[in-house]
């Protein structure tokens, strides 16, 4: 059955089956006795990217299309690595990155990731510190180095 | 000249209330330090060209700061803003109170306007209007309540204890902190357990730096963040060193992990960070929640947090704050509605000030509520604590309101709070972390707070802290250790908050997990009020519940427990009218010294008669004692007695021992003497009752006897009265005539 996000939420009580770890383990099989048999791995206890998404869709069916806006990203950057996401988020605090390092943010967002996005969130965010002086200034990375 | 500078005792007084340890000032706007009409809040204005938005408020695009831009970006609908361009200022707000308009509509109306605009339009709202508006628009049915839990020591047998009591108490959620930013992982570890001892599906964070707070939830160890301050200024937000851009992307960085998340902002901060460019504080704030929405967060933690007690140094503050969390909730946000930082030395104020979202309920009635006396809270918070939890649950059982919070017997908590600490002591032996010693255990489930803790090796406990990071230990190991140490309960619910993060249908707006893991959201279970008889209502088995306090009595059982002494009194012949000039009546009531056998006061019955009786005689009067069958009132008793005695004059005695000094020729309802503070008569008052009677019957000089005034007399008695009197009515006997008693 196609997935109906203005009826499938919860998705974990609507429709179980369609959830499941990044490696395929299904919700119903997160149990003490999976456990017990060393059946579950830490690292692959989390929300799936297609996980995400049909939250971003059941979001979106309730009218609230930032927050599907967010968990669509969200999505995308479930694939990207922990210490990388925290890299692209340094980068878009005041005054930490050049126009073109945001711009290659952007790039390897879309290049490895497939996070077109947030890649383009990343590229209106360089268009807007430039017009607001946000970017690193040149000297004072100079001075820095 | 003395005359100036001698000042009222009264004035005096006054300013030594704990009122008067805070400042109240006059509105100073240019420095931010107002309300509301800021001088340079700009006037509401929305310009679009070709589908682009061109200027918001007064501000066109080569003006726009770094949050109009994003605003311009992702904050308006244009579709909703063309839906609005109709109605006036007026019209939305009478809207926001039309009980006959939903929810829906409104929040749809929102997404179209601009921040000023918003503000304008709540601003037009009075204090219940506003109250009103927020019972309309909060997001989830069900209102619900967030828990502070920390400690002083860091001591996790005490942190799990007290995790597992505000679960056990019903908070959907439990944020805690810490003292040292190396605790963070054990002391994540210990709530997670705790919480879920008390009551599985208990959502959890520990507000540490972010990337911090980001790998405690990929190990699962929290489930939620709302660490994400948003301000409404460019330069303050540049200050905090995010734009609105970097809060958005870790927010979707949270939001990836599978971490619930909510932002924060509050009136106040930007005059606090001496930014706030003139402009009002509930306008700022507009700026914060709009930008907050179009960042995608599903909800915030607002109405002036850190800040509250800035906020209400100036006038309107208290409304302001209220108008703030309407905004939230009109804007579609999860709302937690403040109320953790001090708002005042006063507690009146400060339960004044709650009252605005306690009774209209929001998503979190509070953004934390330190479960734990306020000495432990290192949040620097504790509005209302541990200690205040009584006082919070009868508020909730005289308004008939649920704002989150469960009455849970005693025996019940200490054996929740003794599990949890033995949970977290398992898990830190199966981990080699330094032992939680039984010493601890039995100091977390009895002890008021930390300081009847012993002293760990903190050392040692942070080099564990660091360990859980390096070595990665996972909600799942977790659960493996409390499993294997027979905690397969505990370790079950561990695992069920692992399963919640693959299934991720807590990110959704306003979501709180039920104890069998169902997830209640604004999806699945949104607010419909529509008027009396709709939407969320304290009622059936949740008001049984709230309503039963644990020191709740039984009426029926509390009649019962006035003892005394044995039956005294013989009932002889009808009483008639006494011959002697000099015979005083004691005319008792229809209970007195049978059914019923002593004062309120706790005086026996027997030992009241003779004081009366010695009291007489002393000042040469005779004595006669009679029972008035007829009635319960003590006028009448009294002035049944008067007809009775020869001197005309009586005392008459309710059981209770509310006595009156009568005579024949007096009005029922006019006396000599009233006694009314029964709880406060000793024998000597009885007897000064006695001999004053004597002296009026004997045409003596009398004096008044002295009688004290407890003002609380009467809210600590009041029921007992009723409950007594309620027995001397009912031993009435209807148009019986007065008998003779004899004293045995």
């Amino acid at each position: 059955m196609e997935f109906d996000p203005t009826r499938d939420y919860p998705l974990g009580a609507q429709r179980p089956e369609l959830v499941t770890t990044p490696s395929g383990v299904r919700l119903s099989d997160i149990t003490l006795d999976a456990l017990r048999a060393g059946l579950l791995d830490a690292d692959d206890i989390r929300a799936t990217a297609e996980t995400i998404r049909r939250q971003a869709a059941v979001a979106l069916a309730a009218g609230r299309r930032p927050l599907a806006e967010n968990l669509e990203r969200a999505a995308e950057l479930a694939i990207v690595p922990a210490d990388t996401v925290l890299e692209i988020y340094t980068a878009l605090r005041p005054d930490r990155a050049t126009a073109e390092e945001l711009e290659a943010w952007a790039r390897r967002l879309e290049n490895d990731f497939d996070a077109p996005r947030t890649a383009a969130f990343v590229r209106e965010a360089k268009d807007v510190y430039e017009r607001r002086g946000l970017l690193v200034k040149d000297e004072r990375r100079h001075a820095s180095i | 000249m003395s005359g100036d500078t001698r000042r009222s005792e009264r004035f005096v007084a006054r300013e030594s209330r704990e009122l008067r340890k805070e400042l109240l000032i006059s509105p100073w706007p240019e420095l931010g330090l107002v309300a509301f009409d800021g001088p340079n809040d700009p006037e509401p204005e929305l310009a679009v060209e070709e589908g682009r938005i061109v200027r918001i408020d007064g501000r066109g695009v080569d003006e726009f700061d770094v949050i109009d831009h994003f605003l311009a970006r992702h904050g308006i609908d244009l579709d909703a803003a063309a839906g609005a361009t109709g109605l006036d200022d007026a019209e939305i707000a009478r809207r926001l109170v039309d009980v006959d308009v939903p929810r829906a509509e409104l929040v749809q109306l929102s997404r179209g306007l601009t921040p000023a605009r918003l503000a304008r339009i709540v601003a037009l709202l009075d204090p219940v209007e506003l109250m009103f508006a927020l019972k309309k628009l909060r997001a989830r049915r069900r209102p619900a309540n967030q828990a502070h839990v920390t400690n002083l020591k860091e001591n996790p047998a005490l942190l799990a204890a007290d995790a597992a009591e505000a679960a056990a108490r019903g908070f959907a959620e439990v944020e805690t902190t810490v003292g040292v930013a190396r605790y963070a992982p054990l002391n994540a570890l210990a709530v997670l357990v705790g919480s879920q001892t008390g009551r599985p599906g208990v959502l959890t964070q520990c507000a540490v730096e972010e990337r911090r707070n980001l790998q405690l939830a990929i190990q699962g160890l929290v489930t939620y963040a709302e660490t994400l301050s948003v301000y409404g200024t460019e330069p303050v937000f540049v200050d905090g060193d995010d734009t609105p851009w970097s809060k958005a992307l870790l927010a979707s960085a949270y939001a990836s992990r599978g971490v619930k998340v909510r932002f924060t902002s509050g009136g106040g901060s930007e005059a606090l960070m001496a930014h706030a460019e003139g402009k009002s504080m509930l306008y700022l704030e507009a700026r914060c929640l709009a930008t907050i929405r179009a960042a995608g967060s599903q909800g915030v933690q607002n109405g002036s947090i850190s800040c509250v007690a800035l906020v209400l140094s100036v006038p309107g503050g208290t409304r302001e704050i209220l108008a703030e969390n309407v905004l939230a909730a009109w804007l579609d946000l999860e709302v937690a509605s403040g109320n953790d930082a001090i708002a005042s030395h006063s507690e009146i104020r400060k339960t004044a000030k709650l009252m605005g979202q306690f009774l209209p309920g929001t998503d979190f009635v509070t953004s934390g509520y330190s479960s734990i006396p306020r000495l432990d809270n290192t949040f620097g918070g504790g509005n209302y604590d541990a200690d205040d939890l009584d006082e919070w649950l009868t508020i909730q059982r005289d308004w008939q309101v649920d704002a989150g919070i469960e009455p849970v017997a005693e025996a019940e908590l200490v054996r929740v709070r003794a599990r949890a600490a033995r949970a977290v002591q398992a898990v830190f032996v199966a981990y080699g972390f330094p032992a939680v010693t039984d010493a601890e255990i039995e100091a977390a489930t009895y002890a008021h707070d930390s300081r009847d803790l012993p002293d760990r090796d903190r050392a040692a406990d942070v080099a564990a802290g660091d360990r859980v990071l390096a070595e990665r230990i996972s909600g799942l190991d977790v659960a493996r250790a409390l499993d294997d140490a027979g905690f397969d309960d505990v370790a079950d619910a561990v695992l069920g908050m692992q399963r919640q993060r693959v299934a991720a249908d807590y990110l959704q707006t306003s979501a709180i997990i039920g104890p069998d893991g169902a997830v209640e959201a604004a999806v699945n279970d949104p607010n419909e009020y529509l008027g009396p008889g709709t939407g969320y209502r304290l009622e059936g088995e949740r008001w049984t519940r709230l309503r039963a306090l644990p020191h709740e009595l039984d009426p029926r059982a509390l009649a019962g427990e006035v003892e005394g002494g044995a039956p005294f009194l013989a009932e002889g012949r009808s009483a008639e009218p006494g011959a002697s000039p000099t015979e005083v009546v004691v005319a008792v009531g229809p209970a007195f010294g049978d059914d019923l056998r002593a004062t309120i006061n706790g005086l026996r019955h027997d030992d009241v008669a003779a004081a009366i009786v010695a009291g007489i005689r002393e000042a040469g009067a005779g004595v006669r004692l009679v029972r008035v069958r007829r009635t319960s009132d003590v006028a009448f008793i009294g002035h049944d007695g008067a007809l009775l005695a020869g001197s005309g004059v009586a005392i008459g005695l309710q059981s209770k021992g509310t006595a009156v000094i009568h005579r024949a020729d007096l009005q029922p309802l006019d006396n000599l003497e009233l006694f009314g503070m029964a709880p406060l008569l000793t024998l000597d008052s009885y007897r000064a009752i006695g001999r004053n009677a004597a002296g009026y019957a004997l045409g003596h000089p009398v004096g008044p006897v002295p009688t004290e005034l407890d003002n609380f007399a009467r809210a600590k008695l009041i029921v007992t009265t009723t409950l007594l009197h309620a027995r001397e009515t009912a031993a009435i006997v209807p148009g019986a005539p007065a008998v003779e008693v004899a004293l045995a």
